[in-house]
């Protein structure tokens, strides 16, 4: 036992934090991601598919998966959701062929199937809100989180656009969407949904597994002890 | 002082206790793995029903699309063909379509389709799943002077009429199978799924 | 009737026999403690990899087109697919921390010393096939660590004197990681080092089995045995060991269904951020990380600076490292076994290790150029190395000059 204390104590002493993954030590705008909230889901669903999938496909995400986690019937996902694809068994797919793309935007727009999990909710959220205007790049706009991005400020409709002044943004244009944030906020919970859907599932069933494992090892210790009541 | 008789009566309880709940818990750890091997969303979604436009389909012609890997045949019957299907009936081992696992029960009729003219048929041989040839030509050499139209599998011989029934005395046991499917207008096809919902 | 079946088999193979020589007759030390239970978690964390491995690739597709996608296909769309990833994924490292308590623990006892140094030997093959079976097998999903992890590992063979780059060559398939290598590599890992590790643990029991269990006393319980010959500290492993590695076994699946369920990427530590994105040849991450545990032996590489323009000198550092823990019995001169009994300079030299194998863990995980506690990083691995190395390489002479205490002729239940 003390053997164990002290190894654990050493390690605690030895190791720090996890914020190894972190490759950039900005300032991260922190988001709070719900899944059990759908209506969070569907409006950020919306804007996905009015805005992103135009360029960014998703082609792991399958429609009529995201009808179900949603709360939504086939009919209204194929209804109000699914613009480039035929059936709602189909996956996100986007009609842009990649070598096009890569000429008009000199990138390919990556799949954002698991970019919430390979940047991250927070960052992504710090993204979507930091575009300004720069006047020295050929689209107009750069990003504060993604220095010099190929992606023009798709939003810029409901943010309005933003300068820099030495790292803070400020408002250029009046009589934008106030709930912007919230709008984000929305699009964001929804990548992180499509980021891994099982998650749900996943959360439900934990505490399931673990209250079997209680009581089974509530009988096995028992037994346990039975046997080696006499051994001294 | 342990009384072993007493301790044995502890050991044996505690033992049979843990086995029933660990076998639970190991009946329900083989629940994912063993249904990690049914179709996977991939394959249902290529799976689903598929649609057929018959608006330029002729009198006596066949086409063929494909369902769950398989070929569906359609074809549009005369109704000379149509007239013609009662006189078989002695010729068949199942003109009735008493099996019922070989149609939906809406075709389980006299023409197997839910109109006359139109019938849809998985062009899968019941014997061991050839693809028969569509012979539509009354009496041919080949076939004798009594046929009046139908199929013909070339690998073991196997014949069906033009309502997929098979003939008697030959290798296939069944009468080829009608999938599931409904008409959406007059010439749109749905293979693959029932009126009211997926197969 | 079940015991003239029985008879039957035993006839023609020795079945009851082998389910007494190894279970209902093996007779192992009483006094096992909490450091006994990682010889059988570790069997069952392989039983566990195996068995999720083979439904693992009835889905994934070996080809670099294909891979990324065969994995989200499995997380998605194959029924509880993302289960039997995450157990997989997870039990690697479980594996791995298994293994290194498993280890400590035949250092804290001496295990490996006579008449027990195949037994270690054995194990050390383990760890070497187990590495190397981790490591092919993190290629498989296709993302940007997994390729560049693999890229520049490959690439530090290839600084062998001479024959270095045809070597790298020749395990590349290619000429940088692609197509070829993920192929093989999944060859490799599905059944080759598998199969050898199979072999190597049948031998690691069979070794220890012949000469008998150790214990935290390091007392030879052989040495005092009844008139019957059973030693008269030793119960039958079966059905004593049996119940206690059940309960042992269940309290692991706890931790372990904690880590699956709430956290499976476990802070970017068991499933690393940038692997969620597709290997691209053509940009570099930011940070190319190892997996965790194998950054201890990464420190130690990167504290080695390059010698006449080869990378080659921190390659053989690396290599040290790990042959060094093979001549443990060799090294060690005290004729006492369990740390218990052992004198002070044990003690410290050990308690020493441990901090710098831990340290150089952390070290390994951030860039070198970076400080921690306002020292630069390659200061501090290159003084931990040093450490790393001293507690084997001093080890003949402190082992010999130690004041060891006397050890117990019986075991003691602490």
């Amino acid at each position: 036992m003390r053997n164990l204390i002290y190894l654990l104590f050493i390690s605690l002493l030895s190791v720090s934090s996890t914020q190894l993954m972190a490759s950039s030590k900005m300032h991260l705008e922190p988001v709070e991601i719900d899944l059990s909230d759908k209506a969070s889901l569907q409006r950020g669903a919306k804007t996905f598919v009015n805005y992103c999938l135009s360029c960014h496909a998703a082609s792991f995400m399958r429609y009529n998966r995201m009808a179900k986690d949603l709360g939504l019937t086939d009919k209204q996902v194929a209804e109000n959701l699914m613009f480039a694809s035929d059936k709602v068994g189909d996956t996100m797919t986007i009609a842009m062929r990649p070598a096009d793309a890569k000429k008009w935007f000199g990138v390919i727009p990556p799949d954002l199937s698991v970019i919430s999990r390979a940047r991250g909710a927070d960052w992504l959220n710090t993204y979507l809100r930091t575009f300004y205007l720069d006047e020295e790049r050929a689209i107009g706009t750069n990003n504060l989180a993604f220095k010099d991005v190929g992606m023009p400020h798709v939003l810029w409709q409901q943010q309005g656009y933003l300068e820099n002044e030495h790292g803070h943004l400020a408002t250029a244009t009046k009589g934008v969407d106030s709930d912007y944030n919230q709008t984000v906020a929305d699009l964001v919970n929804f990548l992180a949904y499509i980021g891994e859907p099982s998650k749900i599932q996943r959360l439900a069933l934990g505490k399931w597994v673990l209250l079997y494992l209680f009581l089974l090892f509530l009988v096995v210790y028992p037994m346990k002890k039975a046997f080696w009541k006499d051994i001294h | 002082m342990s009384n072993t008789v007493d301790n044995g009566k502890r050991r044996f309880l505690t033992t049979a206790a843990s086995v029933v709940v660990g076998g639970a818990g190991a009946a329900a750890v083989a629940v994912p793995f063993v249904t990690s091997m049914l179709p996977s969303a991939k394959a249902q979604a290529a799976g689903a029903a598929v649609e057929a436009d018959i608006s330029k389909l002729e009198v006596g012609q066949q086409m063929t699309i494909e369902w769950r890997g398989k070929p569906v045949w359609i074809i549009r019957r005369s109704t000379e063909t149509i007239e013609n299907l009662a006189s078989l009936d002695s010729l068949l081992v199942d003109p009735g379509s008493s099996v019922t696992s070989q149609q939906p029960e809406y075709c389980k009729n006299d023409t197997r389709s839910i109109r006359d003219e139109v019938i849809v048929l998985v062009g899968v041989c019941t014997h061991l799943g050839c693809s028969p040839t569509y012979r539509p030509e009354l009496a041919p050499e080949d076939l004798g002077p009594k046929w009046k139209g139908g199929f013909y599998c070339p690998c073991h011989g196997s014949r069906f009429d033009l309502a997929g029934r098979v003939y008697a005395g030959v290798p296939a046991p069944t009468n080829l199978v009608v999938p599931p499917y409904y008409f959406q207008g007059d010439n749109r096809l749905v293979i693959g799924e029932d009126a009211q919902g997926a197969a | 009737m079940f015991s003239s079946l029985m008879g039957w088999v035993d006839a023609r193979f020795p079945a009851t026999k082998m389910w007494e020589d190894h279970l209902s007759k093996y007779y192992a030390p009483k006094n096992f403690n909490f450091w006994y239970f990682f010889g059988s978690l570790a069997m069952l964390v392989l039983v566990l990899q195996i068995v999720t491995g083979i439904f693992l690739t009835m889905n994934y597709k070996p080809d670099a087109a294909l891979a990324f996608a065969s994995v989200e296909y499995i997380m998605r769309d194959v029924n509880w697919g993302w289960l039997i990833r995450y157990l997989h994924s997870t039990g690697a490292s479980a594996f791995f921390i298994v293994i290194y308590l498993h280890m400590f623990r035949g250092i804290l006892y001496g295990s490996y010393k006579k008449p027990r140094e195949l037994v270690w030997i054995f194990g050390m093959c383990l760890y070497m096939a187990l590495m190397a079976e981790a490591f092919m097998g993190y290629l498989l999903p296709w993302g940007q660590m997994s390729f560049w992890g693999a890229q520049v590992i490959i690439n530090l063979f290839g600084s062998v004197p001479f024959i270095g780059p045809d070597i790298a060559l020749w395990i590349r398939g290619d000429f940088v990681v692609a197509d070829a290598t993920l192929n093989r590599f999944f060859a490799f890992h599905v059944i080759a080092v598998p199969l050898v590790i199979l072999g190597l643990v049948v031998a690691h029991i069979i070794a220890l089995h012949e000469v008998g269990s150790n214990n935290p006393d390091g007392v030879e319980i052989k040495k005092n045995k009844d008139k019957n010959g059973i030693p008269l500290d030793g119960i039958p492993f079966h059905p004593y060991y049996s119940v206690k590695d059940i309960v042992g076994v269940v309290v692991f699946l706890f931790i372990f269904a904690l880590i699956i369920f709430y956290a499976p990427e476990f802070g970017g530590w068991f499933l690393e951020k940038d692997n969620f994105i597709p290997a691209d040849a053509l940009k570099t991450p930011e940070h190319i990380v190892p997996l965790w545990y194998f950054t201890p032996f990464y420190a130690i590489l990167r504290a080695v600076p390059s010698v006449a323009g080869s990378a080659f000198a921190g390659v053989a550092a690396m290599g040290a490292a790990q042959v060094f823990l093979f001549l443990l019995p060799w090294l060690d001169r005290s004729p006492v076994k369990s740390t218990r009994y052992r004198g002070p300079i044990w003690k410290i030299a050990l308690t020493l290790f441990i901090i710098s194998f831990i340290v150089l863990g952390y070290l390994g995980t951030q860039p070198s150029a970076d400080t921690t506690l306002l020292v630069n990083n390659t200061i501090l691995a290159r003084i931990f190395s040093v450490i790393y190395f001293a507690f084997f390489i001093l080890m003949p002479f402190y082992t010999s000059i130690d004041k060891d205490k006397a050890v117990p002729d019986r075991v003691t239940m602490k």
